[in-house]
């Protein structure tokens, strides 16, 4: 028996009952289909989480102060709430940590922001001018804050795009505006580019202000509230945890490093900890499609089975002329193959379909990966040689005689 | 060329032995057309399982054309069906799927013959079953009794068997189409000299075969030349 000979009788009993064949394929479709979406779904909440917490910078550390804790009480007031972190200690980061490409302090707090009669309660970041390069931002318009508006404790301001459009309308050009932050002037120098507005509080939302500028005239203080670290490359990013932490500990005089009065937190252990996250739920919403691949499949076994019933007597009939065993299995595996098939590209057309319209309409992002699809086109495969096999061993070990006569 | 050595054949259910065949011998010559004539229950069914290679003896020998047969494996008895054997069967069984010359060239894509020469033999064969060419490409369903019959005898022709059993081959037809396809089996073994057994329980069929072996309790009663052989459709041909 040749090939052709087996594709052309499976597609004789295939095409004899078109509804039945659709119908169960459709079980494939919408199976194979809901894999393709489900997977593209989280494999693009994925991604964009990734995107959002790069977006915070590239190869960050983050240093920041621990908990705040009165001597001899259990009673902890959260952490970061500690004042531990100085300007010192950026500034021996800097000097002594030689895999640190940048170090940028800041202190950050939310003040009241006004300029010509309007105002709006945002986060007030006080900091040097590495700070773009370790934090990611770009400029708009006008410059950042100069190491010259540190040293001189200039009362300018950078604003971020949302803070500009809610002090000054949508697109306006502040440059040389007056802001008012706690009741203190500053005038508005730059504008940073849009991050867009996805992810742990808005990057939008922010007014920038020289770290010395802020501590003087805002804070009253010498403390920082983050100290955010630029690793020379990814591999280095333990290492520089670890020097860190050896570093404040020794300025700080802590032999117990259980007792620190700071935390030293790895970006990439975020982008874990995010990413384990939506692993879990790519996995779950697959495992709720895998169940409807599981039933389809099952659909595939039952109407094989009753082909086999059915066509009891063209089987006798195809073993009277001289079918081999092996030829009556091939004819029904590959009838139950052609359906899981055909189920798996139209479920791969329907799940991509799906995956599009919910990125377009529910602004959702997708990610449509080639392993998925080669996974669903496994999966299919596998679904027709597993499902359509018993009912293939069953026709082929009918007795011809038996099957001649049946009724 | 046939041949039978006493042939037995004994089903076992439950305990219960119910002899279907004892001790049946006979020598068919290549060409013979024969009737095997017996009333339902007398074993001839069993018999013809046997002669077509459907199923093997319990006890004794059957020779297909020199070659022992009756302990061969399903595949190798598979084999021989798509190589020496014919069958028509009483309910024709074609394909209602798919057209004549399709059914008819069936048997041919499981011994391997080559696809070019396939359509020509299959015409070849329906030509032979005297099947008139308008309706070749025709579904079964879409003809009357008699045709069907010749599509099935044209189907047991297409792979040149040493033997073609046909199995009350006139049941599902009345009287007039029955002739035909009687006359059909006389054609082609007068013309083309083939071996023919043809099973029936009605002495009128089996009176147009040129020898009769009547068949009992599944024991031979009789086997004896037809003295007065019928010649099928000189009224209607």
């Amino acid at each position: 028996m040749k090939t052709t000979d087996i594709l052309q009788e499976v597609y004789s009993a295939l095409t004899s009952n078109k509804v039945r064949s659709g119908l169960t394929v459709l079980g494939i479709v919408i199976g194979i289909g809901s894999v393709i979406a489900m997977v593209s779904i989280g494999s693009g909440a994925a991604g964009s989480i990734e995107t959002s917490i790069q977006s915070i910078g590239s190869n960050l550390v983050m240093v920041m102060p621990g908990f705040q804790r009165g001597i001899g009480t259990q009673v902890s007031a959260g952490r970061g709430s500690a004042q531990t972190l100085t300007q010192e200690d950026a500034n021996a980061i800097e000097k002594e940590i030689t895999l640190a490409k940048a170090v940028a302090p800041e202190i950050s707090r939310r003040y009241q922001v006004t300029a010509k009669g309007k105002n709006t309660n945002t986060q007030v970041v006080g900091t040097v001018a590495g700070y773009p390069e370790v934090r990611n931002v770009q400029i708009d318009t006008g410059t950042f804050i100069s190491d010259q508006n540190v040293r001189g404790l200039s009362k300018v301001a950078v604003l971020g795009p949302t803070t500009r459009d809610d002090l000054f309308g949508t697109g306006a050009d502040p440059i040389g505006q007056i802001v008012r932050i706690n009741k203190v002037d500053f005038r508005v120098i730059g504008v940073t580019r849009s991050k867009g507005g996805t992810g742990f509080g808005s990057q939008d939302d922010m007014v920038f202000v020289p770290l010395s500028t802020a501590q003087r005239f805002l804070a009253g203080d010498n403390y920082v509230t983050t100290i955010s670290i630029e690793a020379d490359s990814q591999k280095d990013m333990a290492a520089v945890v670890q020097q860190t932490t050896g570093l404040l500990l020794a300025r700080h005089n802590i032999s117990n490093p259980q007792l620190a009065d700071f935390q030293v937190l790895n970006q990439q252990d975020i982008v874990q900890t995010a990413s384990s996250v939506t692993d879990t739920m790519t996995i779950l919403l697959a495992s709720i499609a895998g169940i409807s691949l599981l039933v389809g499949g099952i659909g595939i076994m039952n109407m094989m089975l009753t082909a086999v019933t059915e066509r009891t007597r063209e089987i006798g009939l195809r073993k009277a002329i001289g079918a081999r065993k092996k030829h009556i299995t091939l004819q029904f595996l590959v009838e139950a193959i052609a359906l899981t098939f055909l189920g798996g590209f139209l479920g791969i057309v329907l799940g991509w379909l799906t995956a599009f319209l919910v990125s377009r309409f529910a602004g959702i992002a997708t990610q449509v990966s080639a392993q998925s699809i080669a996974l669903a086109f496994a999966i299919s495969a596998a679904i027709g040689i597993v499902f359509g096999y018993y009912p293939a061993r069953r026709a082929a070990s009918l007795n011809p005689i038996e099957a001649l006569r049946y009724e | 060329m046939i041949e039978c050595r006493n042939i037995s054949k004994i089903y076992h259910s439950s305990d219960i032995e119910t002899v279907a065949l004892k001790n049946i011998s006979f020598v068919l010559k290549t060409g013979e057309f024969v009737a095997i004539m017996g009333p339902s229950g007398s074993g001839k069914s069993t018999l013809m399982h046997i002669l077509g290679c459907l199923d093997t003896p319990t006890k004794g020998e059957y020779f297909l054309d020199g070659k022992n047969v009756s302990q061969m494996s399903d595949n190798e008895l598979a084999d021989i069906r798509s190589r020496k054997i014919g069958f028509v069967f009483q309910s024709f069984n074609l394909l209602p799927r798919s057209t004549v010359l399709r059914n008819v060239i069936l048997p041919l894509i499981y011994n391997n013959a080559p696809k070019a020469g396939r359509l020509q033999t299959g015409q070849a064969a329906l030509k032979a079953a005297a099947f008139p060419d308008q309706f070749w490409e025709h579904k079964p369903n879409q003809l009357s009794g008699g045709m069907t019959q010749r599509v099935a005898i044209a189907r047991a022709l297409v792979n040149n068997p040493s033997l073609i059993l046909a199995d009350e081959p006139t049941g599902n037809l009345d009287t007039k189409t029955g002739e035909i396809v009687l006359a059909t089996f006389q054609k082609l073994h007068q013309e083309q000299g083939r071996t023919i057994i043809l099973i029936t329980h009605e002495p009128y069929v089996a009176e147009h075969a040129e020898r009769i072996i009547n068949i009992k309790d599944g024991e031979v009663v009789s086997d004896s030349k037809n003295p007065n052989r019928r010649i099928a459709g000189r009224q209607t041909l």
